[in-house]
């Protein structure tokens, strides 16, 4: 298979950057989309041009490292994939394939198709967190856990941080992604101590590092790779409403008579 | 106070207070259109069309409690405050997206969920707030519009507004453009208040197709009724206009 490929590239932050095209021959369809980068990289490189910058780490669809923009679409077309998991066959032969990065303030492009995505880091350190006793392994099976309640705790952890929400949210916006965060573990008993605190800890942290608000556009659903739902958006704005309206900030006061 | 100024300074809490103004200005339409079809009932034994009847009723409710016509302006306050609270918070929140997102993608971007009203929604509002503004010079204030104003006289200055195709067309219109930013607005702010589950969901967006359809029938049946020549002149509707303001 033949691909014209158009793809952003720029040297570092500073400097800005631009669409490249390059055009690639003899692709097999059994290739993912990260090999035919590798093979354009590979042929860049004999004919001493800078390869394609890009992110990737597992290419089984579980790290969240992969991050490209394909033809407007965070992952590319397949509907709950990453892009490692994308193959060539899902393409036309002579397609013309744009490739951009991440796009969103928070997210600054580092070089060509690489974002510094250090912002989610920041999010899960504010929060994203449960404190366990440092003493003897408890007995696994001590907290009884309502199996659906786990499932949906589980759909919530199904997150892989990779950013595609936030690329597809037209507003930069973390909402899905911080949400999955809070949801998972906010849903289970072990999460119940810190599930207001950490709402409002983890919200504070995704506005402080400059991501948008939520439109309910649920374009965020339908990037995501693993498909999560905007429910859990639903689920995290009524804890950070109801911590920050209607819970005690003082649940120890001492009250006087008339 | 210090909770709503937490609410405030975060964009969830100004999303929550977008969606909370957006309900009581739901539930201010669905009581003005309510009221509204009384054109549609008819005049009283002495004459006097209802919807006047209905109109007077707005000033003398509460009396005595309160006194004459202040019940109609707390509604009219509670009403302008969530206005300027939602359009307030929107401007702000559209200012924040701009700066989350500044630099935009080079190919086409494809919508796979968002719908048209649901993006149009800064513009169909645009649009309603400057409505907002010739409605009240029209039928409140009085001094905007081809027909002559007649305080009190509700009936008569439908009756001369609508008889303007030009009116009609505008009138339904903005009808239309409200209808669409309910579409979304209604479902929307479940969401945001975090009252929508996957259980409900179906519900709340049918329920928000019924309010937008519902709202624009309601309100476009009344220019219609009266440019059509279904409804009755105002001489023949209300004979004694002058008795009744002599009394």
């Amino acid at each position: 298979m033949n691909f014209t490929l158009r793809i952003w590239r720029q040297t570092d932050a500073n400097t800005d950057g631009d669409l490249e095209t390059y055009k690639v021959q003899d692709i097999e369809p059994t290739c993912s989309f990260l090999e035919m980068m590798d093979i354009l990289n590979e042929r860049l490189t004999e004919r001493n041009v800078e390869p394609v910058a890009f992110d990737s780490d597992c290419r089984e669809g579980i790290c969240g490292m992969c991050s490209m923009v394909i033809n407007g679409k965070p992952h590319g077309p397949k509907d709950g994939t990453t892009t490692c998991q994308l193959y060539m066959r899902h393409f036309e032969d002579g397609d013309e394939i744009t490739i951009e990065p991440w796009r969103s303030a928070a997210f600054p492009v580092t070089r060509d198709l690489i974002v510094d995505r250090s912002a989610f880091d920041r999010i899960m350190q504010a929060g994203g967190y449960v404190t366990v006793h440092s003493g003897p392994k408890p007995e696994p099976n001590a907290i009884p856990i309502e199996p659906s309640i786990a499932e949906e705790a589980l759909d919530a952890a199904c997150c892989i941080g990779c950013g595609a929400c936030v690329a597809a949210c037209p507003n930069g916006a973390a909402m899905l992604y911080t949400s999955a965060k809070v949801s998972h573990l906010g849903l289970l008993p072990q999460g119940q101590p810190e599930r207001f605190e950490r709402v409002q800890k983890m919200v504070h942290q995704m506005e402080a590092e400059g991501f948008g608000s939520c439109r309910n556009y649920a374009e965020c659903e339908a990037a995501c790779p693993k498909e999560i739902s905007i429910k859990f958006i639903g689920r995290m704005n009524r804890d950070f409403l109801k911590s920050t309206l209607i819970l005690p900030n003082n649940p120890r006061g001492k009250m006087d008579s008339q | 106070m210090s909770r709503l100024g937490n609410l405030y300074q975060s964009v969830i809490g100004k999303k929550a207070i977008v969606a909370v103004t957006g309900s009581i200005m739901i539930g201010f339409l669905l009581l003005h259109g309510w009221g509204n079809l009384k054109v549609f009932s008819g005049a009283t034994a002495a004459g006097v069309p209802e919807v006047d009847v209905y109109a007077d009723f707005l000033r003398t409710m509460g009396v005595p409690i309160l006194p004459y016509g202040s019940a109609l302006w707390i509604i009219r306050i509670v009403v302008l405050v969530s206005l300027i609270l939602h359009v307030i918070c929107v401007v702000q929140l559209a200012r924040h997206n701009r700066k989350a997102r500044p630099v935009h993608y080079k190919h086409a971007r494809n919508f796979e969920e968002a719908t048209l009203p649901a993006r149009a929604m800064i513009y169909t509002g645009s649009i309603v707030v400057l409505f907002l503004g010739f409605h009240l010079a029209q039928f409140t204030v009085g001094g905007v519009g081809s027909a002559p104003f007649v305080q009190g006289d509700v009936y008569g200055n439908l009756y001369g507004a609508f008889q303007h195709p030009v009116y009609v067309a505008l009138y339904v219109g903005v009808m239309a453009v409200i209808g669409i930013h309910l579409y979304h607005g209604a479902w929307s702010l479940f969401q945001t208040l975090g009252w929508d589950n996957p259980d409900r969901n179906k519900s709340l967006r049918m329920l928000s197709v019924a309010l937008g359809v519902g709202i624009f029938l309601a309100f476009s049946a009344i220019p219609i009724s009266f440019f059509s020549g279904e409804m009755n002149k105002p001489s023949l509707q209300h004979a004694d206009t002058s008795s009744r303001s002599n009394k």
